[in-house]
């Protein structure tokens, strides 16, 4: 038998990560700001995961400005939702393991 | 087991991030209610108004009526709108701030843009048959356009709304079939289902 915690992803086991990818799975796209806000957490805290995403290729990432602002905008790329589907699957798998 | 809670911990903060970011949960039910009330409360003054000797069932068969008549109507329904949305602003930020949300959002901006687009196009069409004095078929336009909105947005709001939304539709649709009792149809379309709602709302996500 197959052990679902194998099929974790190592990338997604972070809360915040996964809770960025949550919102970008139901999302079209989602701006730092917004993601910021949501998640409550500080600038450099949510830019650290989202590099490590970005490095992953989970999502793609678009630049642009309103005005003078800076506006950066995050969408989910196909291998970000594959691993999203793939590590909720690891989990229900886990949680009904353990319910038996 | 160890990790258990953690990972069930996970799911329920998937889910969390996932209904927060696309739907206006802060929309207070209690505002239904009071829209509600607020639509009742015109629609006894436009009655009394207007029609008062006629008992507020009768079936009336005249459809043109003067223009100062239908200002009249128009200024209750206005102020009637007016004092629906002012409500609806002020519980829902109140509920938003008590669950530490903002009422200006993502996903209240999207919810906005769905429901305006149904509501608006219904706006300028209902300007233009009033323009054309085809007052008749005004209170079912009402309605139908509301209750298209209201099912444009549900995506962003609670699955009650859809039902509202589509009873908002038939009961529009009934009333295009008799003209006659508009004011009748437009009460219960804009008064007793929002109450009806705003009620179920209330008990299930205001409490």
């Amino acid at each position: 038998m197959s052990n679902p915690f194998s099929k974790l992803d190592k990338v997604l086991e972070h809360s915040v990560r996964l809770q960025v990818l949550s919102i970008l799975v139901v999302n079209e796209s989602y701006d730092f700001n917004s993601l910021k806000e949501t998640l409550e957490l500080s600038d450099g805290n949510l830019a650290t995961h989202i590099k490590v995403l970005e490095k992953e290729k989970y999502i793609l990432i678009n630049k642009s400005f309103i005005g003078k602002k800076p506006n950066t905008r995050y969408r989910l790329s196909e291998k970000g939702k594959q691993a999203f589907k793939k590590h909720i699957d690891a989990l229900e798998a886990i949680i009904k393991s353990q319910k038996q | 087991m160890p990790n258990q809670s953690k990972y069930e911990a996970d799911i329920a903060s998937i889910r969390n991030m996932m209904e927060r970011t696309t739907k206006f949960i802060s929309l207070s039910g209690l505002s239904g209610v009071l829209a509600g009330l607020y639509a009742l409360m015109g629609a006894g003054v436009v009655y009394f108004m207007v029609y008062f000797p006629q008992s507020p069932l009768s079936y009336r068969i005249e459809t043109i009526q003067p223009f100062d008549t239908v200002m009249k109507f128009i200024g209750v329904a206005l102020v009637v709108l007016v004092a629906s949305i002012g409500t609806g602003l002020w519980l829902s930020s109140k509920k938003a701030q008590k669950a530490g949300l903002k009422i200006w959002s993502v996903s209240s901006k999207a919810m906005l843009i769905n429901l305006a687009v149904p509501i608006v196009s219904g706006g300028i069409f209902i300007l233009i048959l009033l323009m054309n004095g085809h007052y008749g078929v005004v209170a079912s336009a009402c309605l139908v356009f509301y209750g298209l909105g209201l099912i444009n947005a549900s995506p962003n709001l609670y699955d009650e709304i859809r039902y509202l939304g589509y009873s908002e539709i038939i009961i529009g649709l009934v009333s295009a079939a008799l003209p006659g009792y508009g004011l009748l149809f437009w009460s219960l379309g804009f008064g007793v289902l929002h109450i009806v709602y705003g009620l179920l709302m209330f008990r299930k996500y205001d409490r």
